[in-house]
Parts: C-alpha cells; sequence; structure tokens
C-alpha cells in the first residue's frame, strides 16, 4: 500500500467544551480544517464524546477524516487525550466516563454554555453538568478504559504548567503505556526535549488544542501513513510497517 | 519531633506500618502539584498532598523528605503502599483538610520555609 505525508490536528474541541467557542460548531470546524488544508481531525471535548458523530457527519463527503475522542480529566487533574476509531460505538465508554465525573451542575455564571449540536448545527441541548471537573478515575485507570474501547491514549500538552501529566505526577509514570505525548503549541518539540528529557519510548505529537475557529490547524503533526484512520495512526504512533510521525 | 510524636499527637493513620516513625521532621510543605514538591520541598520535610499516585512515593524519595501525610482522608493506592514498604518510604493519614492540618502542625513547631 502507498504511504503518503497526512497532516493531522487531533486536539480539537467543539462549542460543547465549557472553554470552546460557540463558533466551534460542527460544520465550522470542518470548514476550517478543510480550509487549512488538514487531512486529519479529531474531537476532544473535555469529558465528553457527544459531538464528535456530529463532525463526522459535518465532514462526510468532503474528504476531510474525523476521528472521535475525548480529553479526559484524571482524579489526579491530569489531561489525557483519548482517540477512537471513527465507527466505534462510543456509548458505553461515555457512560463509564460520566459514572465517574461527579455531577455538579453546570453554572453558565462562570462557564460558557455547554452547547450539544447536530451535523447541521442546530443546537440539540445543553449538557447540564459540569464538564471540566475532574473524574474519579487513576491516570492508569483512564489509559486501560481508553485501550478497552479500543482508543489511543495521549498524555496532554506535557510542557504546560497545569493539567499536565508532568505538572500533576512531577514525571511520566514509567509503567503507563501511552501511546503518545502532545507537546502544546507554544514549543517544539525539541524544545520541549530539553527543558524535559527525552519523552522516549513515546513518540512526541504537537496539536492546536484549538478552543476557536481560527486556531484549527495552526499546529499540526504530520504523518507518513497509508490513510486517514486509526489503525494508520496507531502504526504511525509505533512506527510499524514504515508509517511513522513526522519530528516537528 | 518525629514522625511518631507528630502522628500521635495528630492522630495519623500509617499506612506504611512496616517502616519505622523514628525519623525527625524538621519542616512541612504542601502540594497537590509534584513538580512544585520537586522544585521547592526541603529534605527531612513532612509532605502534606491529596494526591495518592504511587509517584509520590518516588517524589518522597528524590527530596528525601521525612514522610508524606494524605490529608481529607485519602487513602493511598495499593501500588502506592507497596512502593513506600519497598522504598521506606513512610505514608500517613488524616481525616483533616490540608489547611487545618498545616495550622496544627505549625502550633506543635513544623514550620515552612
Amino acid at each position: 500500500m502507498e504511504l503518503r505525508r497526512l497532516r493531522a490536528d487531533l486536539h480539537i474541541h467543539t462549542c460543547l467544551s465549557p472553554c470552546g467557542e460557540l463558533a466551534m460548531s460542527p460544520r465550522a470546524v470542518v470548514d476550517r480544517a478543510r480550509a487549512a488544508g488538514l487531512d486529519l481531525i479529531a474531537v476532544t471535548d473535555h469529558n465528553t464524546t457527544e459531538n464528535a458523530a456530529a463532525v463526522i457527519e459535518a465532514a462526510r463527503g468532503t474528504g476531510l477524516a474525523v476521528l472521535p475522542g475525548i480529553e479526559l480529566t484524571t482524579a489526579e487533574e491530569v489531561h489525557i487525550l483519548g482517540l477512537f476509531d471513527a465507527g466505534a460505538d462510543l456509548a458505553p465508554f461515555q457512560a463509564e466516563v460520566f459514572r465517574n465525573l461527579p455531577d455538579i451542575p453546570a453554572k453558565r455564571k462562570f462557564i460558557r454554555d455547554q452547547v450539544l449540536v447536530d451535523a447541521e448545527d442546530y443546537v440539540t441541548g445543553f449538557s447540564p453538568r459540569c464538564l471540566f471537573g475532574a473524574t474519579l478515575l487513576s491516570v492508569h485507570d483512564a489509559v486501560g478504559l481508553i485501550h478497552g474501547h479500543g482508543g489511543l491514549a495521549v498524555a496532554c500538552h506535557v510542557d504546560r504548567d497545569s493539567f499536565s501529566i508532568v505538572s500533576q505526577l512531577g514525571f511520566i509514570p514509567p509503567d503507563l503505556p501511552l501511546d503518545a505525548v502532545e507537546v502544546s503549541p507554544r514549543l517544539t518539540v525539541d524544545e520541549a526535549r530539553a527543558a524535559f528529557g527525552p519523552f522516549d519510548p513515546f513518540p512526541a505529537v504537537r496539536f492546536s488544542d484549538a478552543h476557536k475557529p481560527e486556531e484549527i490547524g495552526s499546529v499540526t503533526t504530520e504523518l507518513v501513513v497509508a490513510g486517514p484512520d486509526l489503525g494508520e495512526l496507531r502504526k504511525a504512533l509505533a512506527g510499524l510497517d514504515g508509517r511513522k510521525v513526522v519530528p516537528s | 519531633m518525629t514522625l511518631n510524636d507528630l502522628a500521635a499527637r495528630l492522630e495519623l493513620k500509617a499506612f506504611t506500618p512496616g517502616v519505622p516513625l523514628d525519623r525527625s521532621v524538621s519542616g512541612g510543605y504542601a502540594s497537590d502539584l509534584l513538580s512544585d514538591v520537586i522544585g521547592r520541598a526541603r529534605k527531612d520535610d513532612l509532605w502534606l498532598t491529596m494526591q495518592i499516585h504511587p509517584n509520590i512515593v518516588a517524589v518522597a524519595v528524590l527530596k528525601d523528605l521525612a514522610g508524606i501525610v494524605l490529608v481529607n482522608g485519602r487513602e493511598p493506592a495499593p501500588e502506592t503502599v507497596e512502593q513506600a514498604a519497598k522504598e521506606g518510604v513512610v505514608v500517613l493519614g488524616s481525616r483533616l483538610g490540608t489547611f487545618e492540618l498545616a495550622g496544627r502542625l505549625h502550633g506543635l513547631g513544623v514550620k515552612g520555609s
């Protein structure tokens, strides 16, 4: 199978995240991702996968591939990205996340509306619980839960002072089976390595962590893969069969 | 003041019964960000935290801390107890929150920097 270079931005919030702009609707995300020349994106709202299906649907027929995902907050307040197959039934996964997320009502005074939408940008509801809270899942439980549903687990923005595995836990636990670490848009991978030491054995990726449309695709990672899907991404992160992450 | 004295006076629970409590405590530090503890805690400090992950044991060893106190009635993860026993790190527990426990420690002469 022929390998090619694809541009991926796999950390994008929608209007469902309490910190995501209302403008981050499925159509806007897809339009902006296409305009930015992206081949593959992932929808990663805080502690929820509920808007992902709408973005996948909105991208149908456009040539843009969309993975459903999540930015999970662990009990240690570490953010872990979960990336799943586009066809995965994530209802059982989501139920498990909500079972572990204390049901604190969202107070609109302090956070943005958590807007549930369909593929045509119609509002279908509002998530009533505060999505930004920490779940009761440890980092090991979170990675295990993501893997158990066929997903890939990436430690988010490891160079940041908050919500990063390094800020919260001092260092990456050596027995934590991550698939990659993400460096925030603030640093290059080389700068992050200089500051934090090598992330070996984990590959390092960089994504935009977009909360507004203009941020989509501002930071991307190039993959050498046969196509834009989770299986190919898995191989690229593991460096299998000639697939790889292009150093950024 | 030794860990033993403090454990008795503050009714701390010992999660690592095999590790002796004869070590002296020279100061205290309270933080839930392990990166911050690595940067700022001092040797022989007693460390107050909410975190229960096994990495707390590694941080205590790295900084040569006198011991760890888990606040708010938190229970350590089983791997944390296992690691602590192996490394000889004392892990204690208190029903009190960080603010109250730090205040009582301060009253007993355990000071921060």
